[in-house]
């Protein structure tokens, strides 16, 4: 379990480091796509299954299907050529400064009280997040669920191909 | 004989089961190839391969000893890593499914209890190795073969995993045990008619067997994805396809026909017929149906089977309720 979780996140932090290094646009997508499913294994090696399965069905399975999608559609050129303007310090001072500040705070909080935490892979069933998630969470459960149908809805009225009705003599199809 | 102990013994009975259970996939995948060319010579009136042995029957080795020995070529203006990639992808994700599929009340190769999720999840990856495969091969009619079985896979899999959720409430589990076990008195094919049927088409079109074989479309894509594959790498596309056909038999006949129930007739003996009339009906469709247009497909996933299996859903989870089980 512990080898696993660790070999598992080395996987992760290499494949980010591949995505944000490379300089062909598909291969940081299939980068981005083993980092997720690195990461769903880490959910594995902590026990949470249903976590991890997700995670690939929901990130790896769909989403990101879309962004290779859309990648492959644009078909960009990978940016040799350009110069490296992130190198400069002005690109990356501010935001490592604040990256720094939160790494500060986690490394805290991980190190306060909890040292003896072990990774043991206690199994968290699928029964277990249903009931967890219908049972004390059901309002946040619900709100999240309209949140995400008023999303559909505005996605397919933007989406949508004809003009409405009315005026439709004087757009007619775009 | 101290370092006998019961414990290696079932590690080393659990890794031959899933020897077994692999080379029996790939060699049935493979044998289908032939045995799906002599079916459709059968019901379209012709011979199909009979030349090669009694019957045509060594057909499969003379297919073999080609792909093999065929000049693995590389196109200079592919993404060679990432060519690579594909068909393996394409190969492992489906085979590795079959993780789940309990044979018998004895043989299997995982008890895992998100089951189902995990075959969602690989078919899921699945998708990629189309799209990796089409894109790298730097063809503009491999590129438009990947776009549409991605755009395809990506639609029908979304029912697919509602279609299943009707038999998992029923089961109330994942594992695939549980819902074999489930169906002791009724198979789920009579209270879940509707979450099959969609199931079925669903499973055909990801797996891209006719009549939903857009992605390869012969007469305007040159064969799609895989047009810029040669030799082994095309192999196993080709076998990849088959070991998913498989694939969707056994999990059809798994959740919703009992699996390996039946009188008589040992488990493994009504495993395998099961698995083969569906792998037979597979067969039958591809020699009886055209390809429908493009757009049809897509517009008839999204506004015929998808409400179907939210009906579906509901009306399970109503009646469970309302039974109180």
């Amino acid at each position: 379990m512990e080898l696993g979780f660790y070999l598992s996140g080395l996987v992760a932090v290499l494949a980010t480091v591949g995505l944000i290094s490379g300089s062909s646009p598909v291969h940081a997508v299939v980068y981005l796509i083993v980092s997720l499913i690195a990461v769903a294994l880490v959910f594995f090696a902590l026990g949470a299954p249903f976590a991890g399965a997700l995670e690939i069905i929901v990130y790896a399975g769909a989403i990101m299907v879309l962004f290779v999608f859309v990648v492959m559609m644009l078909n960009l050129r990978p940016e040799a050529k350009r110069d490296p303007l992130w190198l400069r310090p002005g690109y990356w001072l501010g935001p490592s400064l604040l990256a720094l500040v939160l790494l500060v705070a986690l490394v805290a909080l991980i190190s306060d009280g909890q040292a003896g935490m072990t990774i043991d892979g206690e199994l968290i069933t699928a029964r277990d997040i249903g009931l967890t998630l219908f049972g004390p969470w059901l309002i946040v459960v619900e709100l999240a669920a309209i949140l995400l149908l008023a999303a559909l809805v505005t996605a397919s009225h933007v989406g949508r191909r004809n003009k409405p009705r009315g005026n439709r003599n004087r757009g007619g199809t775009r | 004989m101290s370092w006998w102990t019961p414990q290696l013994a079932a590690t080393l009975w659990a890794m031959f089961q899933a020897l077994v259970i692999l080379l029996a996939v790939v060699v049935v995948g493979a044998a289908l190839t032939v045995v799906e060319r002599r079916l459709l010579g059968l019901w379209q009136d012709r011979y199909g391969p009979n030349r090669v042995g009694p019957f045509g029957t060594l057909q499969l080795i003379a297919d073999m000893l080609k792909i093999f020995f065929k000049e693995d070529w590389t196109p200079p203006f592919a993404s060679r890593a990432l060519f690579m990639l594909a068909p393996n992808l394409a190969f492992a994700s489906l085979l590795l499914s079959f993780v789940i599929i309990p044979i018998t009340p004895g043989w299997g190769v995982a008890d895992m209890h998100i089951g189902l999720l995990f075959f969602l999840a690989l078919a899921g990856i699945n998708v990629y190795a189309v799209l990796i495969g089409g894109w790298a091969s730097g063809n503009k009619y491999a590129l438009l073969g990947a776009l549409r079985a991605s755009a395809q896979t990506l639609s029908y899999e979304v029912f697919m995993g509602l279609s299943l959720m009707g038999v998992v409430a029923m089961a109330g589990s994942f594992n695939l045990r549980d819902i074999v076990a489930a169906q002791e008195g009724l198979w789920f094919v009579i209270p879940q008619f509707l979450g099959f049927v969609t199931f079925l088409i669903a499973g055909i079109a990801v797996t891209h067997r006719h009549p939903f074989d857009q992605p390869e479309a012969e007469q305007e894509l040159a064969d799609g994805y895989h047009v810029e594959y040669s030799g082994m790498k095309f192999g196993m596309f080709f076998i990849g396809e088959y070991v998913g056909m498989v694939l969707v038999s056994a999990l059809i006949v798994t959740l919703f026909f009992g699996g390996w129930q039946g009188p008589w007739l040992p488990p493994i003996v009504w495993f395998a017929l099961k698995t083969s009339f569906f792998l037979m009906l597979f067969i039958l469709l591809r020699a009886s149906l055209p390809r429908p247009r493009y757009d049809r497909v897509m517009s008839f996933g999204w506004r015929v089977c998808l409400p179907l299996t939210l009906v579906n859903l509901l009306a399970t989870g109503a009646v469970l309720l309302l039974t109180g089980s």
